[in-house]
């Protein structure tokens, strides 16, 4: 029977099926970081658990670790700092393989689970955060869970779960010159809304991801979560294997038969999806979010819809509410909008590719002096490979802070956010309300657009800058 | 929490789409690694007022402040409720306030799993049954109960309309019988070493 990538490496997992039984399906890893690994392995211990396969755990420390240069287990959060040191104990006491913050493959756990080749294609890979399924580049099931699960995989090697129903994106053409997948992401969740991935996992296809670089491919699935999807998984190819030859734990032996295997991994010709979604690239634009779900989001030389186009009732009272925290109208255009702030950053877009694109943009220019402009690397790995291209220098003669890799200000990490009121753009990838702090206005935008932004010193497309 | 007998409890309502676990508990207000003690984080944009980022005071215009409404087990939302980021303290922070039930028209799979882990009862029902249930608050703050059998899937309105609801016949066992999910798949121990055993031999490659 045909199947699609996903069923494939699903029933290679599948330990158990039955009647009012749960599904169990094998967990090949389990990363953990300081937020919520430190709750699991706390939890373990106080109920007496172990481990079931050590060597597959792995952690980090980046929810909470402060992004500031000469930084240790001090955060600005409030009992932050517990745990960190929480995390590094419980880690030595579990025997699982911590990438601490000062260890030169410390990051965000996303970013280092394929810079270490712990995640390997046709594997599934879980961790105690929604932003798992960016490894879904890999051509691997990244599985986000809740800290139950979470100490579910860690004590049996396996997660319960129902398969979900089965959807294919395709994007076909050649984007549009300063057209970021995030943009992509943005167009798709604007057209189908933010739930329109619920109960679904997406293969993103398509000559568009084909000829798409592995570094882009990541901000592609890792947005899925904000599609509300199960996960996003794309075949892996040549550029994928690769992206992992000689990687620390990537396997040694018998390379060419392995990848001979996972060039096998992908949906049959006559799989069965359950939804088709088809995009033409052509048609998206550098895009901008105005409200408080990513779903609000307009090309950047557009305007807020307006109220009267909008029929439920409900709706235009949650737009209505949207607008009033943001500070906007309603047809309005966001192009030239003062901002505050702009920020590079997060497993969405901080990966080298994302800081070259916007080293290019800030290269000879300057952040406008009424602006903040930040950049936090992903991880330890895409800092000393920039600081080595000399992107640092660019980021920091143009006027950007350059930090330390951490999940940082996408979310009051550390304790640290902007004041109330302040307009972010960001190249992050949720615009909740209060994310990144009490009253922030957050605009999401591709790190080209954030760094054009910062130049401006209000909302503007990299395209016109790149051509200045 | 015993489930196997029938169950009543008092509503909020709460109808906005896709509240994300931001709303539910901010970053911010994850102060300790403790599952409890959380109250205070919840709904925190909402709860209270602030002044220059900082709290000032109840918000007596949120629901869950609001007379009436103050001793609340049942919320009642709209589409994808706790979509977002996986955090747990989501149900943990509506468990700390007494918070049972969660009505929506659909969840984030992620926080709809953290629920069931935690005895916490989502149930899916249609936006039409969802509208009738709140007009109904509407009419009279008094209306404001459901009673739930689990074991027949079915909530009873307050005007005694009778609605059935889903839910995977797994979860409902664990609800019924108060058990835990790593209890229970701990005894399946024998099968998991050996799928292990044999996939081991399959794909070597993924074993360290």
């Amino acid at each position: 029977m045909s199947s699609t990538l996903f069923e494939k490496i699903w029933k290679s997992h599948c330990v158990f099926q039955g009647e009012s039984q749960p599904n169990l399906i094998y967990t090949d890893r389990v990363f953990l970081h300081e937020r919520t690994g430190s709750f699991a392995l706390k939890s373990l211990k106080e109920r007496g658990l172990n481990l079931k396969n050590p060597k597959h755990v792995f952690a980090t420390m980046d929810h909470i670790v402060d992004t500031f240069p000469g930084r240790g287990d001090e955060t600005l959060m409030p009992g932050g700092k517990q745990f960190i040191t929480t995390m590094r104990d419980l880690a030595k006491e579990f025997n699982v393989t911590l990438f601490d913050i000062n260890d030169p493959r410390h990051g965000i756990s996303h970013l280092i689970s394929a810079e270490q080749g712990i995640t390997l294609p046709g594997s599934i890979v879980t961790c105690p955060d929604s932003h798992t399924c960016t490894l879904g580049a890999l051509g691997a099931i990244g599985w986000g869970v809740g800290s139950s699960d979470c100490e579910h995989a860690l004590v049996t090697s396996t997660l319960i779960g129902k398969k979900p129903r089965q959807m294919k994106v395709s994007f076909l053409g050649k984007l549009n010159d300063g057209v970021n997948p995030k943009d992509m992401m943005l167009h798709l969740i604007e057209k189908y809304s933010v739930s329109g991935g619920s109960g679904y996992a997406i293969e993103f296809s398509g000559d568009t991801i084909e000829n798409m670089p592995l570094e882009n491919r990541f901000t592609l699935c890792n947005m899925a979560v904000e599609f509300s999807a199960f996960t996003g998984i794309i075949a892996p190819d040549q550029k994928v294997f690769d992206y992992l030859k000689d990687r620390p734990y990537s396997p040694k032996e018998s390379w060419s038969e392995i990848t001979y295997h996972w060039a096998s991994l992908a949906s049959d010709d006559d799989a069965i999806f359950d939804k088709y979604i088809e995009i033409n690239a052509s048609d998206i634009q550098p895009s901008v979010s105005w409200g408080l779900s990513p779903e609000h989001s307009i090309p950047i030389n557009g305007n807020i819809p307006e109220l009267s186009d909008i029929k439920n009732p409900e709706k235009k009272e949650e737009i209505e509410s949207s607008l009033g925290y943001m500070g906007l109208k309603t047809g309005q255009s966001l192009m030239n909008l003062p901002i505050d702030v702009a920020f590079i950053g997060s497993c969405t877009n901080a990966r080298l590719d994302d800081l070259r694109a916007a080293a290019k943009i800030l290269e000879n220019n300057k952040v406008s002096p009424d602006v903040l402009a930040i950049c936090t690397p992903g991880s330890a790995d895409v800092k000393r490979n920039a600081e080595r291209e000399g992107i640092d220098q660019i980021f920091k003669d143009a006027g950007f802070e350059w930090r330390e890799p951490g999940c940082s200000l996408c979310f009051y990490a550390g304790g640290e956010g902007f004041l109330p009121q302040q307009r972010v753009i960001t190249s992050t990838n949720r615009n909740f309300r209060g994310r990144q702090g009490q009253g922030v206005r957050s605009h999401l935008a591709s790190p080209e657009t954030v760094a054009a932004s910062a130049v401006a010193g209000k909302i503007v497309s990299s395209i016109k800058v790149i051509k200045q | 929490m015993n489930w196997s007998t029938p169950y009543e409890g008092m509503i909020a309502p709460l109808l906005i789409d896709n509240i994300d676990t931001d709303q539910i508990i901010p970053s911010r207000e994850m102060k300790t690694i403790s599952k409890k003690g959380l109250k205070e984080g919840l709904f925190a944009n909402w709860q209270y007022e602030y002044a220059d980022g900082e709290k000032v005071a109840l918000n007596k215009e949120f629901i869950l402040n609001k007379k009436g409404f103050l001793n609340a087990e049942i919320l009642l939302s709209g589409k994808n409720f706790g979509c977002g980021s996986s955090r747990e303290h989501a149900v943990w922070a509506l468990k700390d306030s007494g918070i049972k039930v969660v009505i929506a028209r659909s969840f984030g799979r992620i926080f709809k799993n953290n629920c069931a882990r935690n005895q916490l009862l989502t149930i899916e029902l249609s936006e039409d049954q969802i509208e009738h249930i709140n007009s109904l608050i509407k009419r009279n703050s008094r209306n404001n109960k459901v009673k739930i059998y689990l074991k027949k899937k079915l909530i009873i309105t307050s005007d005694d309309e009778n609605y059935e609801f889903d839910i995977d016949p797994f979860v409902m066992k664990m609800f019924l019988l108060d058990q835990d999910f790593i209890e229970h798949s701990l005894s399946k121990e024998k099968e998991i070493d050996e799928f292990v055993k044999t996939d081991k031999n399959k794909r070597s490659w993924a074993y360290l």
